[in-house]
């Protein structure tokens, strides 16, 4: 086995790997990286391996990504490889499916799965609306790909912001309750004397929004359209996003791209699903178990999108709303067939959600997306019920 | 006592102590030693990360200083505060003039200083470096993570009055969290990071023979066994290494020494913590008993 320093160009190797398969692997962690090598045995290669993972990885996530790119930079070496050299990345990967299936994912080796049609003419405005107004009140199901485009302008310059919660942290202000620390400082600085009362009351935060999303097959014509929404409120409020059709996928991380096409390229490789079939009860579930107690702290406010169309069993709905209604500050549910004449909220899965939701609303056109951001400017500051 | 020579040193010594941790755990903590970092430990609720800590103190025969964090925990709980009420009585009592002048100057010394965790932990006498716990940073918020990322790259603290206090010496530091949210990645960069997962079986099984001794063989393993079967459930909270020994001891303490479906159905409240859990378990109570016992 080689001394640390005959390791250094290929750490190094090891490191830019890393860092295209998404991790951080910047020369801080290299750095860190050669002095935990010069602390272990490099002959036990389990140590090698946690000594390394404890530098490169710093969420959960990430493990499986580290795990797979460890074993095809470090396998043992081939012998038609001569020693020294960095393997080859076309050897066949020695990879159990599930970390190969981490790394492709990492690598963004799936091909884009989303549609795009071909751009077609904008409408002529006409009798007397502007085309704006227009495409305000568009459904988005019979929008062009042009006019998604356009729409896509509409939504980053929504005006409207998410309401406050209080916060648990004091700040001064003119008003509240009496800053005894202060006072006393003042006071001391004043010969003991107490000449000012300072005041302070909790600092305002504006709430974490939870969007989840069904991109299943009923859906399909609005996926596109809402997580251009989604993007364009991940820029500027505190966003949680996931998707589901027959199961969940948190993606956040991937709308966090400033450039939209590159987030919802991410997006389309990140998510395995679109276009499936529908199990709501099982994605509000998993949502339930998984992440409600990771994303719902700080009085969430929880946005469940879908047509309502849901293979699962209702009661099983029922009971994982009552659930999530519990740990969220309120619960909306828009549904994108709301807006259209003559719809009746009929279908089951529909039906066993009403009465837990603390809002129902449509999500069909900019207008309803626009209502939506209204409402959630104006969200009282405490639970209402 | 000296500190760990090697990672069988780590593995051996916490042994010892009846932390069953793994070699990768104990790897982590060797590395974060030797190389001076906080090591960032996240895992579910009840893994045994907060006990990791408590036993590292044990392991280096050095005090624990514990800070428990909490939404809006700010520097006068963290770090230090004045004793304002003693420096007003102080001036008050010192009349006028040249007396009073030397009294001003006097409240601002190390006596009217409020030392809260993390200046204890830079700031000491120890024979050891103490042992820093920095409890559930999840529950703090960033305000405080952007201060924390302060003190943990240069261990120092700059008082207004008294000027900067650097570390003498620098305290192993053990930060936890429960993933309620996801921590600020400049912190984690500035530490080494290990991730506990739930026991296998024998592991399990292990923990619980040295943590709930009272406990016989037979029963540790059935215990071990069933909690590892509601792992696989689809709970709205899975139960931890925590809940195993808190069920365990439960029924111990009622005199079992292997379980039934009625001891099960008892007892389970010691490991299931809601109420749509304890229903969907209850159902199963049967084969899942059946299950551990055959483990």
């Amino acid at each position: 086995m080689p001394e640390v320093v005959d390791l250094l160009p290929r750490l190094g190797a090891f490191a830019r790997l890393l860092h295209d398969a998404g991790l951080e692997a910047g020369p801080r962690r290299l750095t860190d990286a050669t002095r935990a090598l010069g602390l272990i045995d490099l002959k036990q290669h389990d140590d090698f391996r946690c000594a390394l993972r404890s530098v490169f990885v710093s969420r959960k996530e990430d493990i499986p990504t580290f795990e797979a790119a460890f074993d095809i930079f470090w396998a043992p070496p081939d012998p038609r490889v001569s020693a020294g050299m960095m393997p080859g990345r076309n050897r066949s990967m020695p990879l159990s499916p599930e970390r190969a299936k981490a790394w492709a994912n990492a690598l963004g080796l799936h091909a884009s799965q989303m549609n795009r049609e071909n751009p077609s003419e904008f409408p002529a405005s006409s009798s007397g609306y502007s085309a704006e107004e227009l495409l305000r009140h568009k459904d988005f199901e019979q929008m062009t790909w042009a006019e998604t485009e356009q729409v896509r302008r509409l939504l980053e310059q929504s005006p409207w912001r998410m309401a406050e919660r209080r916060t648990r942290r004091l700040r001064p202000s003119r008003s509240g309750r009496i800053d005894l620390r202060r006072s006393a400082r003042q006071a001391i600085r004043s010969s003991g004397e107490l000449m000012t009362l300072f005041r302070r009351k909790p600092r305002v935060r504006r709430r974490p929004i939870v969007l989840i999303c069904d991109v299943s097959g009923s859906m399909e014509r609005y996926s596109r359209l809402l997580m251009i929404f989604a993007h364009a409120i991940a820029r500027r409020e505190d966003l949680e996003a996931f998707v589901f059709s027959t199961r969940l996928t948190r993606i956040t991380r991937l709308l966090r791209q400033r450039d939209l096409d590159r987030a919802l390229d991410s997006v389309s490789k990140g998510v395995h699903d679109f276009s499936g079939g529908t199990r709501i009860g099982d994605a509000v579930g998993d949502f339930n178990r998984r992440w409600a107690r990771r994303v719902l702290g700080h009085g969430a406010v929880v946005i469940i999108v879908s047509d309502g169309w849901d293979r699962g069993d209702p009661a099983h709905l029922s009971a994982e709303l009552v659930h999530l209604r519990r740990s969220a500050h309120r619960l909306i549910w828009l549904n994108p067939l709301l807006g259209s004449e003559g719809y009746e909220p009929l279908t089951r899965g529909m039906a066993a959600a009403l009465p837990h939701c603390d809002d129902f609303l449509t999500a069909h056109n900019v207008q309803a997306l626009d209502d939506l951001g209204r409402l959630l400017a104006s969200l009282e500051s405490r639970k209402s019920r | 006592m000296s500190a760990p020579a090697t990672i069988e040193d780590v593995e051996q010594r916490l042994r010892e102590r009846r932390y069953i941790g793994d070699r990768a755990l104990a790897t982590s903590i060797f590395l974060a030693l030797k190389l001076q970092k906080p090591l960032f430990i996240e895992g579910e609720a009840g893994v045994g990360k907060t006990e990791a800590a408590k036993v590292m103190a044990e392991v280096l025969g050095a005090r624990l200083i514990r800070l428990q964090c909490y939404e809006g925990i700010d520097l006068a709980h963290a770090v230090y505060e004045w004793n304002y009420p003693r420096q007003l009585l102080h001036i008050r009592l010192m009349g006028e003039g040249e007396d009073r002048r030397v009294a001003e100057r006097e409240i601002f010394s190390s006596e009217f200083l409020l030392r809260r965790p993390l200046l204890d932990a830079i700031d000491n006498d120890d024979p050891t470096p103490p042992v820093l716990l920095i409890d559930e940073i999840d529950r703090s918020d960033e305000e405080f993570e952007a201060f924390l990322l302060e003190l943990l790259s240069d261990f120092q603290v700059s008082i207004p009055e008294i000027g900067t206090i650097k570390a003498r010496q620098v305290p192993f530091v053990v930060i936890t969290s429960n993933r309620t949210r996801e921590v600020h990645d400049a912190l984690k960069r500035r530490c080494l990071y290990h991730w506990i997962d739930y026991p296998d079986l024998d592991k399990e099984v292990e923990i619980v023979r040295a943590r709930a001794p009272e406990a016989a063989d037979g029963l540790a393993r059935e215990v071990a066994a069933l909690v590892q079967g509601l792992r696989g459930m689809e709970l709205y909270k899975v139960p931890g290494v925590a809940e195993t020994l808190d069920w365990a001891r439960s029924l111990a303490a009622l005199g079992a020494t292997r379980i039934d479906s009625g001891l099960v159905n008892a007892t389970m409240g010691a490991a299931l913590k809601y109420q749509e859990d304890l229903e969907r378990v209850r159902e199963q109570v049967p084969a899942l008993v059946e299950k551990a016992q055959r483990a």
